[in-house]
């Protein structure tokens, strides 16, 4: 592992890689900040630039500053404006704006600033503690395996969709699958479901997908609902003086911060939970343990209220990267568009990762430690003339980001093709988000499609059939365990309206 | 019938639609030698229509009951309130993001983008056009700049008649 560190050290403290950071970090806070891009958005956004750089280590390095980046702009217009620019930080508004009406912004921002510090960090000593052991195992992984863990995954990102959605969420992923098997395939070399059209010869493009099913929506719900992204109550409490907190608050904090950084860090490793669940489910169970006088000053800007949620988001998206780094699977949208861009700089990621290109694993690991440091320090002076960016117009906003998004796909392919699809994809995007439906598991379904019907395809030659299942004891648990994973959600929706049932007749 | 329930509806015909060239119109362009194998191109597809069509009834039909939500707040996108939302303008901007595919082309990138900023924030109501204008040409050159000397990715900016 010291090896791999010194070879982590060496490639991140490059001159190149080092400005990557920086510049992934500031863009991701500038945008992030701004209502309605988050941090998916942004990354498809910042694939193009990414993917030009040629190399894999600087674009993934370049990405991750920009991730970060991104969840911690969200939280300061959480602080500053209670309009959270990303799920994940809807917990941050809370205590946080909160504490900015009392006139405490600058406070608030820098615990946001310090909790997202540590979170990062110790989620990121956690990722390279875990990661080399799972990715171990993951080597004694077949593709019959491989086959069954996708859909362990998968299934496990609609169950974690919430109740009554899981259905929609496997509606969606097939949705995705099936794009997916569009275009000429790498396995079969032939062309399949392009209706005889040539430019959809070479499939989708995901880039052009994850345009349309996420920035293309959030833009158009600007547009359709002014009230969206601004402030919620009409005020504004922009004034940022004072950056301190005081040594009481700090002792108070540090245990909140400590358990919170792991709790999110594992939530963040399961497929489908992720950032907005780690935060949450931070949130409350701080709030459940604290005592007394301090629980009742949850929701009025507690300090511990505001470093939960914080500390958790970005430990959880740090932990999001164990299934990307180790078994080449992504566990959310933000990673499943992460994992689209290796590719296309013919990186797969997986358990090979760590022993065919160390590089690339451990100057992200080392890079995450930079890109925290560099938020801390970079942005905490800067957090006043960045909160500027709040003022800009939504006239000049929006088309903007309409603009952002059509080059992002334009420059992709250097089609015009594309810009109508997207076009047309985003609409329907749109029209589901109104109808409830989740986004993420499509664009997961669309990523991981390819690799699991190449693995699929794989074991079946193998074993002439699907003998695999049987002849596979792991595969079968896996896959028994998707299954369950899918049906238990609405076992105990059923078991609980029996029980609520039971009540109803007994008055 | 509730929006959501429609759009299952539409995505049970599209996986029929999906499924029939799957099962019918693929098979047949296999050459001889493939067939012999255990997996055909056509066999990932055959299953995610089965079980896209599975996953749609279930959605159509309501078998997952639904949890009880509380009131969306004002911030929320709720279809109830789709009267009261700017849909003239969210149309107007996608069909100048439709003009913007079909003009990049053949009148250049320089102008074809100062044209769309400018447009899509006249379509939001902006009208000091001494502001828009030269914010618009500022960002078209700037754009063009990076995109063609830093990423090096070709963008034709003139007009087609101007030659290159």
């Amino acid at each position: 592992m010291l090896e791999g560190i010194m070879i982590g050290l060496t490639a991140a403290f490059s001159l190149q890689n080092l400005l990557m950071v920086v510049a992934g970090c500031l863009i991701g806070t500038f945008i992030g900040m701004l209502p309605g891009l988050g941090p998916m958005s942004i990354i498809a956004i910042m694939i193009p630039v990414a993917i030009t750089l040629g190399d894999p280590t600087a674009a993934l390095i370049l990405l991750a500053g920009v991730y970060y980046g991104a969840i911690f702009g969200g939280s300061t217009s959480s602080i500053l404006l209670n309009a959270p620019g990303v799920a994940g930080t809807v917990a941050t508004s809370f205590d946080g704006y909160p504490m900015a009406r009392k006139g405490q912004a600058g406070k608030a921002l820098t615990i946001a600033a310090v909790a997202s510090f540590a979170g990062g960090t110790i989620g990121a000593i956690l990722l390279m503690i875990f990661a080399p052991a799972l990715s171990s195992v993951a080597l004694l992984f077949h593709s019959a395996e491989y086959f069954a863990l996708m859909v362990v995954g998968l299934s496990a990102i609609a169950a974690f969709a919430g109740t009554g959605q899981v259905a929609k969420a496997l509606m969606m992923t097939i949705l995705g699958l099936i794009l997916a098997t569009v275009g000429e395939g790498a396995l079969f070399n032939m062309p399949r479901f392009t209706l005889g059209m040539m430019d959809l010869q070479s499939g989708i493009s995901f880039i052009t997908l994850a345009m349309a099913m996420f920035a293309l929506p959030e833009a158009l719900m600007l547009v359709l609902n002014p009230a969206r992204g601004s402030n919620a109550d009409g005020s504004s409490s922009n004034k940022i003086t004072n950056l301190r907190f005081s040594r009481e608050e700090a002792k108070a904090m540090a245990p909140v911060i400590g358990r919170q950084s792991v709790q999110g860090f594992f939530i963040g490793v399961l497929p489908g939970a992720g950032a907005t669940i780690a935060s949450f489910l931070g949130y409350a169970v701080e709030r459940n343990i604290a005592k007394g006088e301090e629980q009742a000053e949850f929701g009025k800007g507690s300090v511990k209220g505001l470093a939960a949620p914080e500390s958790a988001n970005n430990a959880a998206c740090t932990g999001s990267f164990v299934p990307l780094l180790t078994l080449g699977i992504p566990g959310s949208g933000t990673t499943a568009i992460l994992l689209g861009a290796l590719i296309a700089l013919n990186v797969t990621p997986g358990p090979r990762l760590m022993t065919d290109t160390p590089e690339v694993f451990w100057a992200v690991i080392i890079s995450m430690f930079i890109g925290n440091l560099v938020l801390l320090i970079l942005n905490l002076p800067l957090i006043p003339y960045i909160a500027k960016v709040l003022a800009i117009p939504r006239n000049y906003l929006i088309p903007f980001i309409l603009f952002f998004t059509l080059m992002g796909a334009y420059i992709g392919q250097n089609n015009a093709t594309e810009l109508l699809m997207l076009v047309g994809l985003g609409v329907m995007a749109t029209i589901l988000r109104f109808a409830d439906y989740p986004l993420a598991p499509l664009l997961i379904g669309f990523i991981l499609g390819t690799m699991l019907e190449d693995n699929f395809a794989r074991s079946m030659q193998l074993y002439r059939g699907l003998d695999f299942i049987i002849e596979r004891p792991m595969t079968l648990g896996l896959l028994v365990l998707a299954l369950v994973l899918v049906l238990l959600p609405s076992f105990r929706a059923r078991r609980a309206r029996k029980r609520a049932e039971g009540v109803a007749d007994g008055d | 019938m509730a929006l959501d329930r429609w759009l299952a509806l539409i995505f049970i015909a599209f996986c029929c639609a999906y499924g029939y060239l799957a099962f019918f119109t693929m098979d047949q362009l296999l050459p001889p030698f493939m067939q012999r194998n255990p997996v055909w191109p056509s066999t990932f597809p055959k299953i995610l229509s089965v079980l896209g069509v599975v996953v749609g009834l279930i959605v159509v039909l309501g078998l997952e009951k639904p949890t009880e939500q509380g009131e969306p707040s004002a911030t929320d996108i709720n279809l109830s309130r789709l009267h009261e939302y700017k849909l003239g303008q969210a149309v107007m901007l996608l069909a100048l993001m439709v003009a913007y595919a079909l003009a990049l082309r053949p009148i250049g990138f320089l102008l074809a983008t100062t044209l769309f900023l400018a447009g899509g924030s006249a379509i939001l109501g902006e009208r000091k056009w001494y502001i828009m204008i030269p914010v618009s040409v500022l960002a078209a050159g700037c754009v063009w700049y990076l995109v063609q000397e830093v990423l090096g990715i070709f963008l034709r900016p003139y007009p087609f008649f101007m030659g290159n």
